[in-house]
């Protein structure tokens, strides 16, 4: 018998452990921090009630909706019916085997890191697609055919704005993306590009301003209308896993991932992982923020704004960036 | 290496069961997530072949794309399966024969040439380690030795694109579009205009 496969196996569950444990827990704080804030925004005082400050709010929330009774319709397609909660939230932890968190923090370093990261956000879509099309119901279809389209769309811009990313880089691996901005975090030059991702971010996340796919006021909720219970509970855990992953994306794109803002003496004493968890709250403050402030997009604007502006400005951009590079001699190897 | 071989025959068969169940689905939305475990597994079997830049463009552009408008279209339509399937019969012949031909030029290519270059090596496919990223080699022959073919793919697409909107773009006319810029630029003096009506006449 080799034991060393089964000691390699072992590492690598501990590995995925080690991820997506941390990740689950802060989707749970990530749920009291959003209430709060947008209490805090709206001028109400939010959870206050489980645990100090009502800090266990969410874990109670959690507890409440698995112990209730998980309802199929007989219309559904079973079996769809049930994966499509599933895919939602294995596609939103599947991600976070390529981040680094710190300099050899990550539990795959593949050299198509972004790529994967691309595939697995564009492969979201197929859970809501699924759930939808099982759910055998008006609103649940609808709000699938709006999320397959927009999702889409804002795929196209976000592939752009990745492009313009890696041309400065000259590697799709995630640590070597992180460690190009050593001099100047690529937020900077590209600011465009950072504000056009964050926006697509949105969209892809089915965040507001962008959540038609479960636009309450027109769709009851949207494709998990039909869902209760556990199965509800992995839609919502996927959404906010899926959240802090884009953040996490952004953050090593744009803001340097782990590295920190200047490389002086107390900035840089701090670990990596601990300026990489900063940047990620900041952003997922910023995905509230727009939350608590912009009204929901209509339809058509939605499309407009993908294909009109993102999708030509994005284009344009890839062309200006690659040309400055090239006239300044400024490509990496 | 067991357990490379594990995961080969793994991605192997449940692609080539996948595919099965995509000709044999009842159900059309069942066919088409078939095709997509079918597509995820071959992007599986490319990851083990080393060729980690084919298998992510496998995945993002016919997984997160092309089968999601797919899937898009076979919900929305209406097809009459058991219909369908009286044809099965009558189309057999023509199907394999398809069949029988691709299996005979697979063989062809299994017998002979075994001596020649690529198939040289005898060991078991094994990724091949590199020092340079496999992306950065298909640029490397796509962008030089390939360059028109490359071209030319591009212009096939655009054409197909500029195809496809002529298809399907009419204008009716009578639709209302949102002019934003026009929206944006509205203040209060352009918005309302102020008249003084004489008693008794209007405007």
């Amino acid at each position: 018998m080799n034991y060393d496969i089964l000691i390699t196996g072992l590492i690598i569950v501990a590995q995925i452990l080690a991820v997506v444990v941390p990740v689950l827990i802060s989707v749970a704080f990530l749920v009291y921090a959003e209430r709060k804030v947008l209490a805090l925004i709206q001028l109400r005082r939010g959870p206050n009630i489980v645990g100090p400050f009502g800090i266990l709010q969410s874990f109670a929330d959690a507890l409440k909706l698995i112990t209730k009774e998980n309802i199929i319709p007989s219309g559904s397609n079973k079996i769809v019916f049930i994966l499509a909660p599933i895919i939602t939230m294995v596609l939103s932890l599947a991600g976070w085997a390529v981040i680094p968190f710190a300099p050899g923090w990550v539990v795959s370093d593949i050299n198509v890191g972004i790529m994967y990261l691309f595939a697995v956000s564009s492969l979201g879509v197929y859970g809501i697609i699924m759930a939808g099309w099982a759910s055998n119901s008006q609103y649940p279809f609808l709000g699938a055919l709006r999320s397959a389209a927009q999702m889409v769309s804002y795929e196209v811009s976000i592939g752009f704005v990745i492009i313009t990313v890696l041309l400065c880089v000259g590697s799709l691996n995630l640590s070597k993306i992180v460690l190009a901005q050593q001099t100047v975090w690529f937020a900077i030059p590209l600011l465009p590009m950072f504000i056009i991702f964050f926006i697509s971010a949105l969209a892809e996340t089915n965040r507001l301003p962008f959540d038609l796919p479960e636009d309450e006021s027109t769709l009851v909720a949207g494709f998990f209308t039909e869902y209760s219970s556990a199965s509800f509970v992995l839609f919502f855990l996927g959404e906010y896993a899926s959240m802090i992953l884009m953040s996490s994306m952004t953050v090593i794109l744009f803001l340097g991932g782990w590295l920190p803002p200047f490389d002086v003496y107390p900035l840089n004493v701090v670990p990596g992982v601990i300026w990489f968890t900063v940047k990620v709250i900041f952003i997922l403050f910023l995905f509230i923020w727009v939350r608590g402030t912009f009204p929901r997009y209509r339809y058509d604007q939605l499309m407009r704004l993908g294909w009109k502006v993102f999708l030509p400005f994005s284009l344009f951009w890839v062309v200006a960036t690659s040309g400055f590079l090239v006239y300044f001699d400024m490509l990496p190897n | 290496m067991v357990l490379y071989s594990l995961t080969f025959y793994l991605f192997s068969s449940v692609a080539v069961l996948s595919a099965l169940m995509v000709i044999s689905a009842k159900n059309p939305v069942h066919s088409v997530l078939f095709l997509i475990l079918s597509f995820v597994n071959a992007s599986g079997l490319f990851v083990l072949l080393g060729a980690e830049f084919l298998a992510m463009i496998l995945v993002v552009v016919y997984v997160g794309a092309v089968a999601v408008l797919f899937l898009f279209v076979v919900m929305m339509l209406d097809i009459n399966f058991v219909k369908l399937r009286e044809g099965f019969l009558q189309y057999l012949p023509f199907g394999a024969l398809l069949g029988i031909v691709l299996v005979i030029e697979l063989g062809i290519l299994f017998l002979t040439d075994r001596s020649s270059n690529i198939y040289n090596n005898q060991t078991p496919l094994q990724p091949i380690v590199n020092d340079v990223e496999n992306t950065k080699m298909i640029g490397q022959i796509l962008y030089t030795e390939y360059f028109y073919l490359f071209q030319i793919c591009g212009i096939i697409l655009l054409v197909a694109m500029i195809g496809s909107i002529t298809l399907t773009l009419r204008d009716k006319g009578g639709v209302k579009r949102q002019n934003i810029d026009f929206q944006n630029t509205v203040n209060a003096s352009t918005a309302i205009e102020k008249k003084k009506i004489k008693i008794g006449e209007g405007i």
